[in-house]
């Protein structure tokens, strides 16, 4: 039986075997691997890219104190991203189950209808939610929009959720009761973070410090758009656009989303605390979407500068 | 020399409930082809599983002779440039063009001429429009942007007229005579003819016929049904087979929604009954040929018991505050941003309940019937609103009446639905219902053409069904703000629920609620009565002298004074008979039921009949002329207010 981390091992083994970069964990909190800069960013453009990488992903509303055998304040995703998506994805997808010992003759495995939707991020998709014997292991996701922005290729996302995987494999009807590395369960490593995340999110945070926070947030990353679209306007007399053009290709905009992943995280943060009405939460999510959508405008138009400049060269 | 064909685009899974709308798309798009090609329609069968859509055909004609039609040109005295202009126009020599006689003098004509094209080659230009042709409720692109739309990748075509392979391609794929059996349990290449297709599928792990595929779960199944998720996994599998599992008995205490909730909409499980109660098993439909190891029923049950846990977690936790203390916590949950939180629906909803004349219980369940959004279990089965704030009630004391209503407040959520079982549950779900409605109309959320987010014309078309069959006899138009576009919109619900739900004609429908529809009990006694007058003898003719009358009455621009008929102005015979019946009439009409009332006012017909056979309206002395539309006027308003029998369609 394979240890949790011997499941990682293969399954990034796996993919770096067919092309994919092996990153490691964006170190910023995410509520999904999609959000990292990796997938977020990526995706856009006309350049092929494929990647891997565990994501913890972050889920204040999902925490249970460490009682629920399923749900996970933090859990683990393993994301991989194929653009464009080869013909063959699927049967690809299906080698990495058979990869880590998921002998699919003797299982039922099934591809049901799930389109996936992240408003914050201006981005949707079309795909599935894989289903192991009843169990949903994996989202599958042909990226069509991502920042408000059409994807020139369509990459096929697929993000395993680990712990469940684990779970399955190592026949376990608790989380907890998955064996991490030998002798080592995933109790031993996450119990504590569960209950006091879960009890900071739930019962301590400050909702008006994390309010404070998420405006510091909102209006660093606000100014630093502002910054990059004066760079955008063109000058009167086309003076300078040379100087301009590698301002632009040296902006700060990878920061900038940093602290658009930061509010992200506040508002998941606040909405689990209960201090954000049905109401707010629109008009909240459509904040962090505006920042969101900004940035994949921006970055999109700092490569196209980036690719001129190449050209020339 | 006439050929079977077989396509099958083969695709990655396509969304179970797509794929009989898109075979139905897809022959019609085929056949379409056929029709533009003057081709006789051809039989067609059409196989869908989630992973192939299949158009197959015994036998397609040869192809299409040359298509002659003869086009007129100009008139040959017009002159030599207009012919040259004309035979230029089809490609041909002026010397090719014909001249006829036509009316107007001779006038060119020349023989069009399209040439015949084999099936083969019709078929090669058509099938990417064929298939590209069918319209999805959502479709993606794959590869790059810009490329063809599907609902999946396509990634295999097979196309054969005979055994030849009709040529064409899509998105890069080409067609060819190879198909895909089953994911895991069939090959992935294998070449077919039109003849072995079928059988090489089986041979893979795909049985090809929904039927079939159903006739084997139904054969797993036994007794367990349910149609819905029955041809969800239909069209789920491509080999489905049925495993039996168990769960622990201790999760019947749980309610046996909640239980069959999870089953059957979270994991697309067959709940059992046994003697009419739940039992503590369960039946799942795989894709696969059986379970020999018992590894499949296994890991579904685990997840079965996982998901019962979250429920039972949800309920004990729910338990700890009643659904009464939860009323203040809807200030925090929103309705609609102008239209504010749930408390304040509570509110309204409430006052409804006692203006349509509910009891204690009724004002009870109105205050309760939203808390349970406020509950851990509704937030994760959101699908249970309402049966969950139901049995919660029940559980914390409250009376029948009351906890009953609660659970049926969103009833009827279709048309095949039933209505809430007491009074109270009909009142709260009218006022739910009317007070979503009258919110939306007043902040102009109307619903337009597809796009009715907040379901607006189910909820109308639910409190007509209410009051109908519910037998609540309350002025419903009152209720309604007086608001015209939202008086429209009810009418509309009002008609569509008796023509196409109850089945009456439409201008019957019309003629009854063009005498009003306030009361919509009286509504449906109406159309019962003219329904059964209708064939009557004397009926259709009669409702052709009112819509004459109505005519008479408009080119006369009369529309009446108030004036009173002036029974010595009326001449002897028919005019005066005519009086007189309607008179008699008159006098029975207001004690008679709807039916004998129509009946009734049908007898007048052979008085009717005379009096336009020998009396002239339009007689030339304005004081009888007068007096005669002051008549017909009469007889027109005082039998319209049943129905308005102009409106019903005759053959006369």
């Amino acid at each position: 039986m394979d240890s949790y981390q011997e499941i990682i091992f293969k399954l990034k083994k796996y993919w770096s075997d067919r092309g994919c970069i092996i990153q490691e964990p964006y170190d910023l909190e995410v509520g999904a691997g999609t959000m990292c800069p990796e997938t977020f960013l990526r995706v856009l453009g006309p350049k092929p890219y494929r990647v891997a990488y565990v994501q913890p992903s972050r889920r204040p509303a999902d925490g249970r104190y460490g009682e629920n055998p399923n749900r996970l304040y933090k859990h683990m995703q393993l994301q991989v991203i194929l653009k464009p998506a080869p013909n063959d994805v699927i049967e690809q997808y299906l080698g990495s189950l058979a990869a880590i010992g998921i002998d699919l003759k003797k299982h039922d495995i099934k591809f049901e209808e799930d389109n996936w939707e992240a408003p914050t991020l201006g981005a949707w998709g079309v795909g599935w939610q894989v289903m192991l014997d009843g169990l949903e292991i994996t989202q599958f996701t042909y990226f069509q929009q991502c920042g408000g922005i059409d994807l020139d290729l369509v990459p096929a996302e697929l993000t395993y959720g680990l712990e469940r995987l684990t779970a399955f494999l190592q026949v376990k009807d608790s989380v907890y009761d998955i064996e991490w590395a030998p002798g080592v369960s995933y109790r031993d490593v996450r119990f504590a973070d569960e209950v006091q995340f879960s009890v900071y999110n739930f019962e301590m945070a400050d909702v008006a410090t994390l309010w404070k926070l998420f405006d510091l947030h909102e209006g660093e990353a606000a100014r630093l758009l502002g910054e990059f679209r004066k760079l955008e306007k063109p000058l009167p007399d086309g003076r300078g656009s040379e100087t301009v053009s590698g301002d632009k290709r040296r902006f700060p905009l990878l920061p900038t989303y940093e602290h658009v992943l930061k509010c992200s995280h506040l508002f998941n943060t606040l909405d689990a605390r209960g201090a954000i009405s049905v109401t707010e939460r629109v008009a909240v999510i459509a904040r962090v979407r505006k920042l969101a959508v900004g940035v994949a405008e921006a970055w999109v138009s700092q490569q196209t500068a980036d690719e001129l400049v190449e050209a020339v060269q | 020399m006439s050929l079977p064909f077989l396509l099958e685009i083969g695709t990655e899974e396509i969304p179970d409930w797509m794929v009989e709308g898109a075979l139905e798309q897809l022959e019609e798009q085929l056949g379409n082809v056929f029709q533009i090609n003057k081709l006789p329609p051809a039989k067609l069968t059409k196989d869908g599983t989630p992973r192939r859509l299949i158009l197959q055909s015994p036998m397609f004609p040869a192809g299409r002779p040359d298509i002659v039609t003869p086009e007129d040109g100009p008139l040959v005295s017009v002159g030599e440039r207009a012919a040259q202009g004309f035979a230029k126009k089809y490609g041909v020599s002026v010397t090719e063009l014909k001249v006829f006689d036509s009316p107007v003098g001779p006038k060119y004509r020349v023989d069009k001429r399209v040439p015949g094209e084999s099936m083969l080659q019709i078929l090669e230009r058509s099938l990417e429009e064929v298939v590209l042709g069918i319209r999805w409720p959502k479709s993606m692109y794959w590869g790059e942007w810009g490329g063809p739309r599907f609902i999946r990748p396509i990634r295999w075509i097979v196309a054969l007229l005979g055994d030849e392979v009709v040529p064409f391609e899509i998105a890069g794929v080409k067609s060819g005579n190879v198909t895909s059996g089953h994911r895991i349990l069939g090959s992935a290449q294998i070449q077919v003819t039109i003849e072995n297709y079928e059988q090489k599928l089986r041979e893979n792990f795909v049985i090809l016929s929904a039927k079939e595929r159903e006739e084997r779960i139904r054969a797993g199944i036994g007794k367990a049904s349910d149609d819905d998720l029955l041809r969800t996994l239909v069209y789920l599998t491509e080999y489905p087979s049925v495993i039996s599992g168990t769960f622990d008995k201790e999760y019947l205490k749980l309610p046996a929604e909640v239980l069959v909730t999870v089953m059957k909409h979270h994991q697309k499980y067959f709940a059992v009954y046994e003697n009419g109660q739940l039992a503590n098993r369960f039946l799942a439909v795989t894709n696969t040929d059986g379970d020999p190891d018992g590894l499949i029923r296994r890991g579904n049950e685990r997840v079965l018991r996982a998901r019962f846990n979250d429920a039972k977690f949800f309920w004990e936790t729910d338990q700890k505050k009643k659904l009464a203390d939860r009323v203040a916590d809807l200030a925090h949950v929103t309705f609609q941003a102008k239209l504010g939180s749930y408390l304040e629906k509570t509110d309204r909803i409430k006052t409804l309940v006692k203006e349509l004349g509910g009891d204690n219980h009724g004002v009870r369940a109105a205050e309760l019937c939203k808390t349970d959004l406020t509950t851990e279990l509704v937030k994760e089965f959101t699908e249970l609103q309402g049966v969950v704030g139901g049995l919660y009630a029940r559980e914390q004391g409250e009376p029948e009446e009351v906890w009953t209503a609660i659970y049926d407040h969103y009833k009827p959520v279709s048309m095949e639905d039933s209505i809430p079982r007491n009074n109270a549950g009909q009142l709260v779900s009218i006022a739910d219902k009317l007070d979503t409605l009258r919110g939306c109309f007043g902040i102009g959320l109307i619903p337009t053409g597809s796009k009715d987010p907040f379901a607006l014309r189910r909820a109308a078309q639910g409190i007509v069904k209410i009051l109908v069959e519910g037998k609540l006899r309350f002025p419903i138009r009152k209720l309604l703000n007086n608001d015209a576009k939202l008086e429209e919109f009810l009418l509309d619900r009002i008609r569509y629920y008796f023509k196409d739900i109850r089945g009456f004609q439409y201008d019957e429908v019309n003629a009854i609620l063009a005498s009003g529809w306030n009361d919509l009990v009286d509504v449906e006694e109406r159309l019962v009565a003219i329904q059964a007058v209708r064939p009557t003898e004397d009926f259709e003719p009669l409702a052709a002298s009112f819509k004459r009358i109505q005519n008479i009455l408009k080119q006369a621009q009369f529309t009446g004074d108030g004036g009173a008929i002036d029974a010595s102005l009326l001449e002897p015979g028919p005019e005066t008979d005519l009086y007189r019946e309607f008179q008699n009439v008159r006098g029975t009409l207001a004690n008679l039921p709807y039916r004998p009332a129509l009946e009734s006012i049908a007898s007048l017909r052979p008085k009717v009949d005379l009096f336009f056979d020998k009396v002239l309206v339009n007689a030339p002395d304005p004081k009888i002329r007068h007096n005669r539309l002051t008549l017909l006027h009469t007889l027109l308003a005082e039998f319209s207010t049943i129905a308005d029998f102009s409106e019903i369609v005759t053959n006369t």
